[in-house]
């Protein structure tokens, strides 16, 4: 259900969950194969669209697939047709789509992919967590994380205009909280198609598949040049930085908003204690960070919008002048720490602050404000003590008790 | 000869040379196989009646007809002997590759 | 021979091996589809013979898919064609009989099922070649594989071959055919019929490996003809609901001929080769008894 409202200065609003608001920055990017499985808590943007297909609202062909594996393998096959495509799943989908999501960033096929961050079996669980996401950071996809359903909405836009930048061409996975995110209303401010258009060139895949200039795709290449199309891989991953700040300050100029590219620096610059974050948990943190400061403690949040390509200098320049800094994660690299911890740490290597992990939010289980502002309180005693906790004590647990 | 040109000077020097994105132009050939072959299959065409049966079997594709002759693109043919076999008139032979 | 083919190779220069069936069974039916074809091949023999920069082997648009997903990336060329406003283009994906009866079949029965404008032609050399001759659930009852080696205790594979024609026929599919390399005239028949089809179609294709059969490279053919010939293939069609068998053999030849040539089934005992002539037997009946007589 959306209510649409139209103002005075016709900029349009609909209040709408996550998965709808995916559902409609879809629409907008105008995408001409749309192929999907079910999978709680994504099925809603797939639901979506295949109404808006129905009542000729979308110009797509939506294809109903048999598996995730396939819808990926499908995408991935109009694309270098020339299509614009979506898919969209979540935890074990996403799992199964693992060989696939290799073969599309190999292939540089520029897919867009909404991944409802789920809790990933054993037990079975179908609340959020970000176990599925980050459990494929090596998969040479894009990896940008939202915080709420009008970020999602902007984010599934710039997807398209990153991963088709010819200097790019990187398939990109925007990824929403499980159920928090894509189960939540709230009102959103829609672009108009012409602002779309103006923002997001047409689709234009120079290695696609052409009847006057056939091409054979998606070869085999000899040890000798292996390296050599990782490497090109992975500089384009590098490049992708610069465009990602490109695409924000124009999204930012067509509509108004802008998101900072990489990372969101929220009240850091004189910061002491600062909480690290990745998706939804970070409107919590922000409205703690905003008490905390009205009590005039020195406290800041650093939210990491993109886990790939990983914003290492733009942390490490954010977190080098605090004392102490938490990584808040919904993930655990078994017998390690948290993955994204870890990621921060070699960001953040030969800097003096002292950092800390807290890993918690499984399963959908509710991070407490209390919590988090225990993780500020527990960053001054690394303070007061000013010593770098050891390998083994920096990590801790939220919720286990209760 | 209406047969597909082969590159044998394609060289790839560095890794900024290669495609983005795992790709080439169809049929972009720089080696040959004439080094597998230890028979060689020679059509005589005096006897041959141009029923096309050799071209139709071919799993390399390398036997054509060129004016009233039938070819064998010897770059490319293995001599599996599949067209020796199949010829209903018996005018292919095989001869050993080095001989005379 | 009346049978009109583009006179241009599209399969060429590949590294298959000597006498290979499969390259060319995707030969012959790239020259009856002609150029406006996009190919879809998954990891395997042809494309590992066929698809290594800088050697690439086609001549038409393709591409190498995952092993488990042929009919999905097939479905998914497909449905951009459409959706791009492509007129007679030709989308054809080439599996093995592994990516087909095995890790591919999902994905095909899916495509089949949305009646995708797809041709899917299994080639079928009866084990997983590419990798070095293992059993698949369509390599034949007895059969001497690396996998399911010939010893005094088991006598090769004792699976039987399962009927890939009937499972694509049970999704009510426009057009399915057997067909083979050992006649090349109904083989090139039935890829114009499935080109003609606005839907799903499907080819099982039997074609013979030398390497992994153990015959002469210059047997791929013969011996194909003859496992016609012995009724341990058949040629047959499925459309509109009806079964057609377009060649039906009277007179079987020798079984036990037809195995001895191979080195795969060398081991066999009298009493394998009678198991083998009553699965025969019972797969005859069955398509006499649905066969359409008009």
């Amino acid at each position: 259900m959306t209510m649409t409202n139209t103002s005075e200065n016709q900029k349009e609003y609909q209040f709408v969950s996550g998965d709808e608001a995916v559902a409609i920055g879809v629409k907008l990017a105008q995408p001409l194969v749309v192929a999907a499985y079910p999978i709680t808590p994504q099925t809603i943007v797939v639901e979506r669209l295949a109404e808006m297909v129905e009542k000729g609202e979308l110009n797509a062909e939506y294809m109903y697939v048999e598996s995730e594996h396939s819808a990926l393998s499908a995408v991935m096959g109009a694309s270098v047709m020339g299509a614009r495509t979506f898919t969209a799943t979540s935890s074990q989908g996403l799992l199964y789509m693992a060989e696939v999501l290799h073969y599309a960033s190999g292939g540089r096929v520029p897919l867009v992919m909404m991944n409802a961050n789920r809790s990933v079996a054993l037990p079975w669980n179908i609340f959020g967590d970000q176990r599925d996401s980050l459990s494929l950071l090596d998969s040479g996809w894009i990896q940008v994380y939202v915080e709420d359903a009008q970020e999602s909405l902007d984010m599934t836009l710039a997807a398209y205009a990153l991963a088709e930048h010819p200097e790019v061409l990187t398939p990109v996975m925007v990824n929403l909280d499980g159920f928090v995110l894509t189960h939540t209303y709230q009102s959103v401010e829609v672009p108009s198609q012409e602002q779309v258009t103006e923002f997001l060139p047409p689709f234009n895949l120079k290695h696609k598949m052409d009847l006057k200039a056939p091409k054979n795709l998606f070869f085999t290449a000899s040890p000798q040049h292996n390296l050599g199309f990782k490497y090109e891989q992975q500089q384009a991953m590098l490049k992708a930085k610069e465009v990602i700040e490109t695409i924000d300050q124009t999204y930012g100029e067509i509509t108004g908003r802008k998101y900072g590219g990489l990372i969101e620096a929220y009240k850091c610059e004189d910061a002491e204690r600062i909480i690290v974050t990745l998706g939804s948990i970070t409107g919590l943190v922000r409205d703690v960070v905003d008490e905390l400061r009205e009590q005039g403690e020195k406290v800041g949040l650093l939210k990491i919008r993109y886990m790939r390509p990983f914003p290492g200098d733009e942390i490490a320049a954010v977190l080098k002048d605090a004392k102490a800094g938490s990584v808040l994660e919904k993930d655990i690299s078994f017998g390690a720490e948290g993955t994204v911890f870890t990621n921060v740490v070699s960001a953040t290597y030969g800097i003096n602050t002292k950092l800390t992990n807290y890993i918690g939010g499984f399963g959908g289980k509710d991070i407490k404000k209390e919590e988090v502002v225990q993780i500020f309180k527990d960053l001054e005693e690394i303070i007061k003590k000013d010593i770098h906790p050891s390998y083994a004590e920096r990590v801790k647990y939220i919720g286990l008790e209760g | 000869m209406n047969r597909p040109e082969v590159n044998k000077d394609f060289k790839i020097k560095s890794s900024k040379e290669l495609p983005c994105g795992t790709y080439g132009q169809a049929m972009l050939l720089t080696e040959t196989m004439e080094g597998w072959r230890s028979e060689r299959p020679v059509i005589h065409n005096e006897q041959c009646i141009h029923c096309n049966w050799c071209y139709m079997v071919c799993p390399e594709g390398v036997i054509y007809k060129e004016g009233n002759e039938m070819k064998i693109d010897y770059r490319f043919c293995k001599g599996c002997g599949i067209c020796q076999k199949e010829c209903k008139k018996g005018c292919i032979e095989l001869i050993l590759e080095g001989g005379e | 021979m009346a049978v009109a083919l583009d006179e241009k190779e599209y399969f060429y220069g590949h590294k298959g091996c000597a006498g290979c069936g499969g390259s060319l069974a995707v030969r012959l039916a790239l020259k009856t589809l002609g150029e406006n074809t996009f190919v879809v091949v998954p990891a395997g023999c042809m494309s590992a013979v066929g698809f290594v920069y800088p050697q690439l082997c086609f001549g038409v648009n393709a591409l190498i898919s995952p092993f488990a997903s042929t009919g999905a990336m097939l479905s998914g060329v497909a449905v951009a064609a459409k959706a791009l406003g492509f007129d007679d283009v030709n989308v054809v994906g080439f599996a093995g009989d592994g990516g087909t009866a095995d890790i591919g079949l999902q994905a095909l029965s899916g495509a089949i099922d949305r009646d995708d404008n797809i041709i899917y032609i299994c080639y079928d050399n009866e084990a997983y070649m590419n990798t070095g001759i293992q059993q698949s659930s369509l390599t034949p009852y007895g059969t001497k594989t690396t996998t399911s080696p010939a010893g005094e205790h088991i006598h090769g594979s004792q699976n039987v071959k399962k009927d890939m024609f009937d499972i694509i026929a049970a999704h009510k599919i426009k057009y399915a055919a057997t067909a083979s390399i050992g006649n090349i005239p109904d083989y090139i028949r039935k890829v114009e019929k499935a080109s003609k089809v606005k839907g799903a179609a499907y080819i099982h294709v039997a074609a013979p490996c030398p390497t992994g059969w153990g015959i002469a490279s210059s047997d791929t053919i013969a011996i194909a003809r003859e496992a016609i010939e012995c009724g341990l293939w058949y040629l047959a069609e499925y459309e509109n609901d009806e079964y057609t068998l377009n060649k039906p053999v009277k007179n079987f030849s020798s079984i036990e001929m037809y195995l001895k040539k191979q080195a795969r089934f060398k081991h066999l005992t009298d009493e394998d080769i009678q198991t083998i002539t009553q699965l025969r037997d019972r797969k005859w009946e069955e398509l006499e008894r649905r066969i359409n007589r008009g």
